[in-house]
Order: structure tokens, then C-alpha cells, then sequence
């Protein structure tokens, strides 16, 4: 059975159609790119699959679980952990506070608090500058820095499902690269599931895994990264060439 | 001079209390809750029996203080905690204007709630009455009670300061304070946060009541509505959502309106309070974000 899967997902904001009946599931242990032009829909699909955009219809099983309009913070414990779009670092708290505020959900069961402190010193050693600032205020940390503390606090909550929304926006290059190395490198000691929105698919193609590209809220293309990003078919599909 | 400095502080005591009682829930959902005051005048209704006579029936009043106290408090938390649950959560996904004007109809339907119970005419009551004995400091006569108010203020801010940067729940209503619907993305629960808040802030409105009970030995429904007035000032001024401009500006707004108090001529000191708003209005023309301004501005979801 697949981790996630959504069934003709529809979005709107008022008038506006900004998904259309978009199907497609994922499975455990894989690695998805969702790219596609700016309004293509990525990012609402996203945000509706963390409950905070309602859907207007279809359908989202997340582990065997029903969650199509349930609350962001019943979705968060089923193991679905999102990295929004412009990171949204909690500024006035510090580095080691904002990994912290994922952890209170576990609060409930045994033992919590070890756990909490061991994927604490794993997400250290994975950023060790994170540590270096830990007892410093956030939102004084540099834009790469602050994309590595959200992947960090994404990581602390034990997911089963991480989704990156645009994790290259506004930053260098260099720096994207290193944000890339060490997802790359978490994905492989952790089998971490991943979902990420990318608007290039540069990227996509460099990492490898599926792609999937949307415009103008619906699906063009889905298939492996490396071989759609050869062809023709994807500049067609993303510029919307039709036939010509 | 002394004196001076006492009055200022425990009136400044009073605004800061519920200054951070307005701040502590606009932080969480964009209220601007005016029924606050209104729970501050139930707080201390509820001291009394109810009986539309001119003399008060005093009922929890004669508690000793140490059943008196977590008395009135739980009435102010529960009250606070009620309003949220039967009114507010309805209005989760309504814009601010909304929400606030529901706010200002549930004050008016407790005011007049305690109306229907206790009539309109204020009632004197002596509500621990040893406090009201002078103490000497300093070569200063002080009423034992001016002291106690700011001894009391002074704790419930290093408490309220450990509690939100101490514990769990604090840290996830400070985030959910900057940031609501990235905390829920991280499990924090938006109710338990909303609720915490909510019941944090009645229980500084009962400790205001407490203490404002006590202080004038009179009960007038309408005694709320100025504390809130002043209340919610402070909270401007201070940058709204900001817990430390709320308390920083209700020093201040005590210390202006005691100064004041003071320094005017006799003849201008019945118009003290258009002086103290003048100071207001100028604060605001030059830091119109307020004194600390609020991080976390960002929509609810």
C-alpha cells in the first residue's frame, strides 16, 4: 500500500481553480519531485496535503489513514512533516526552541524526552552550525542557514513523509548545493520518504528519482526524472508547446 | 517621593496585568478580546452573593485568602476558558474586525449578566481588610496593600516569563503566537494552545480584580470597562502581540497618569486623563508599530 496517495484533488480560491482533479501516490522510501511553472498548483497541492489549504474535492490517504480535511496537527502525527515555502523560521525563538517545538506532540508516550534529546544531537551532527547557534535567536541566521534549521526541525518530529516546498528559493547556488548534499545524504542513512517542489527541474534531474511536472493545475507529465528530463516532451510540457 | 514612585508602580501594576491579559490572546488569534474587562468585573461579582440590595452579601469575600485567592482565579480562568469555547472558536476563520465585535457583545452580555444579579448601584465590601494597615519604609508611609500589589505583579511576571520560556506548553504558545499555522504543521495542538491562553488570561484578569477589589472597597459593575480601556492601550502601545511592550507600556501608562497627578497645575488635574491619552497619541505618531514591535505577523490559518 502506498504512503501517500491523493485522488482527484481539486483547489479552489474562490473563483479561482488552482488544482484540477490531480491523482497520484507515492510509496515509501521514494524520492518526488513536483515541478512545473509559477501558479502551476505545486505548492497548494502541498499545503492542502498539510491541512492548511481545504480542498474543494477528492481525497488524501496518508499511512492507511483518511485525512482529507483533518487538522494540520492531527496530519503532523501521522508522520507528514512539512518545510514550507519561505521557510517560516519562528524568528524570536532560538535555533535549538524552533527544532524543539516538534517534539511536544510525542509528549504523551514513554520516553519521549530521550528520544527528543538524541534527534536533537542527530540533527547536530548532520548541521553542526546549527549547533554552534543553538542558544542564538533564529531569525538572525543567514537564508541558508535558516533552510537548514527547517529541514532540521522538520527531521525532529520523526517522520514518516517530509515535504520541501522550494528549498532553493532565495538562496545562492553554492549554498542550494549544500542544502541538496545533505538531504541526499539524510535520505540515505534515514530511508526518509521525500516530496519535493521545485519550480526548475534542474534539480530533479541532477538528484534522480520520479518527477512529476504540473501546469496549470493539472499533471503533464510523471515518470523518472533522468529520462523525462532528456526529451523533448518536458520542454513542450512546460513551456506548453502543443504540437508545433 | 517615595510615595510617588509606589503609586505610579502599582498603578502601572494594574494596566501591565491587563495589558498582558489582551496581549496574551492577540498573540494566539488576532483578538482584540474587550470583554476582558468584563471578566474582571465577573471576577470580582463573584466575591458576592447575588442580591439586587444595596448591601453587599458577601460570600466568597470572607474566604481566608488562601481559599479566597485560587477562588477567584479559577472563576476568572473558567469564565475566560468558557467565552472561548461557547463564542471565540466560532469565529476562528472570521477576518479581526469580526471577531472583535463579538467580543465587545459578549462583554455586554456578561455586564449585563451582573446586572440582572446585583443591580446597577455600587457596593462597598471589605475585602481583606488587614492590608489596608500603613507600613513604614524609609521614613515613607505606605499602605501594606501598594506593596503587596506590586510584590504580586512583580512575581506573576517572572512566573508567567518561566512559564512561557520554560516549559513545553509555553514554548509551543510562543510559537504558535509568531506563527499558528507552521506550529500546527509541527503537531501543536491549536486548541490546547488557544484554551491555555485564554485561561491564562482570566485568571490575570481575576488577579486584577483581586487586587482592584481590594484596593477601592467598592464594586461597580462599570469597574472593568476602565481598566480595559487603559488595559488595551497599554497593548498598543506596546506593539500589539508583544508581551514584554504590553507590560513595559503599562508601567509607563501608571507612571504618566501618577506623574501627571502630580506635576499638573491644580487646575488642569481634572483633565489628567486627556493629558495622559495626549502623551498616548504622540507615542503612537512616532512609533506607530508601537514601543517593542510584534513579530509574527503573519495570517492565522
Amino acid at each position: 500500500m502506498s504512503l501517500l496517495a491523493l485522488s482527484d484533488i481539486t483547489i479552489r480560491y474562490s473563483r479561482l481553480t488552482a488544482v484540477r482533479n490531480v491523482s497520484f501516490s507515492m510509496d515509501e522510501g521514494e524520492i518526488l519531485f513536483i515541478t512545473g511553472p509559477n501558479g502551476a498548483g505545486k505548492s497548494s497541492l502541498l499545503r492542502a496535503i498539510a491541512g492548511v489549504t481545504p480542498v474543494a474535492g477528492g481525497r488524501i490517504d496518508l499511512a492507511g489513514h483518511e485525512i482529507t480535511g483533518q487538522a494540520p496537527e492531527n496530519i503532523a502525527r501521522l508522520g507528514f512533516s512539512m518545510v514550507p515555502e519561505g521557510r517560516d523560521v519562528f524568528g524570536s525563538l532560538t535555533t535549538e526552541e524552533n527544532l524543539l517545538v516538534g517534539t511536544g506532540m510525542h509528549a504523551r508516550e514513554r520516553g519521549w524526552r530521550s528520544r527528543a534529546a538524541d534527534e536533537l544531537e542527530a540533527v547536530y551532527a548532520t548541521f553542526p552550525m546549527l549547533k554552534e547557534r543553538r542558544h542564538g535567536q533564529a531569525g538572525l541566521l543567514s537564508g541558508g542557514q535558516q533552510q537548514m534549521l527547517v529541514i532540521g526541525r522538520a527531521l525532529m518530529t520523526n517522520p514518516r513523509l517530509v515535504a520541501i516546498d522550494e528549498p532553493s528559493l532565495g538562496l545562492a547556488p553554492n549554498i542550494n548545493d549544500q542544502v541538496y548534499e545533505r538531504l541526499i545524504a539524510l535520505r540515505a542513512q534515514r530511508q526518509l520518504t521525500l516530496l519535493i517542489v521545485e519550480q526548475s527541474s534542474a534539480r530533479a534531474m541532477m538528484v534522480g528519482g520520479r518527477m512529476i511536472l504540473m501546469r496549470g493545475g493539472q499533471i503533464v507529465l510523471d515518470g523518472d526524472a533522468r529520462t523525462l528530463g532528456n526529451g523533448e516532451a518536458i520542454q513542450a510540457a512546460y513551456f506548453g508547446y502543443e504540437d508545433n | 517621593m517615595l510615595q510617588i514612585l509606589f503609586d505610579a508602580l502599582s498603578l502601572g501594576s494594574l494596566y501591565a496585568l491587563g495589558a498582558l491579559g489582551i496581549a496574551l490572546i492577540f498573540g494566539v488569534m488576532r483578538l482584540v478580546n474587550f470583554a476582558h474587562g468584563d471578566v474582571i468585573a465577573f471576577c470580582v461579582f463573584a466575591l458576592l452573593w447575588p442580591s439586587t440590595d444595596a448591601m453587599a452579601i458577601v460570600f466568597a469575600g470572607q474566604l481566608p485568602w488562601y481559599l479566597l485567592v485560587p477562588f477567584v482565579l479559577l472563576c476568572g480562568a473558567g469564565l475566560s476558558v468558557l467565552c472561548e469555547i461557547v463564542v471565540f472558536r466560532r469565529f476562528r476563520q472570521a477576518n479581526p474586525a469580526t471577531m472583535m465585535i463579538a467580543s465587545f457583545a459578549l462583554g455586554f452580555v456578561i455586564r449585563y449578566f451582573l446586572l440582572m444579579l446585583f443591580s446597577s448601584r455600587p457596593k462597598s465590601i471589605s475585602l481583606l481588610p488587614e492590608l489596608s494597615q500603613p507600613v513604614e519604609i524609609l521614613g515613607a508611609r505606605l499602605p501594606l496593600l501598594q506593596l503587596i500589589t506590586i510584590v504580586t505583579t512583580m512575581v506573576i511576571l517572572i512566573g508567567l516569563t518561566l512559564f512561557l520560556r520554560q516549559t513545553r506548553f509555553g514554548l509551543e504558545m510562543r510559537a504558535a503566537a509568531e506563527n499558528f499555522s507552521m506550529a500546527r504543521m509541527l503537531g501543536v495542538r491549536a486548541n490546547r494552545v488557544i484554551m491555555g491562553a485564554f485561561a491564562l488570561s482570566g485568571a490575570l484578569a481575576a488577579a486584577i480584580a483581586l487586587i482592584f477589589g481590594a484596593q477601592t472597597g467598592t464594586l461597580d459593575i462599570q469597574m472593568g470597562a476602565s481598566i480595559m480601556l487603559m488595559a488595551f492601550i497599554a497593548t498598543v502601545i506596546g506593539g500589539l502581540g508583544s508581551l514584554g511592550g504590553a507590560v513595559l507600556a503599562g508601567f509607563l501608562l501608571g507612571a504618566a497618569s501618577v506623574i501627571m497627578q502630580v506635576m499638573l497645575p491644580i487646575d488642569a488635574r481634572p483633565f489628567r486623563d486627556a493629558f495622559v491619552y495626549g502623551a498616548v497619541i504622540l507615542v503612537l505618531l512616532f512609533r506607530p508599530q508601537g514601543l517593542i514591535a510584534a513579530r509574527g505577523t503573519k495570517e492565522r490559518v
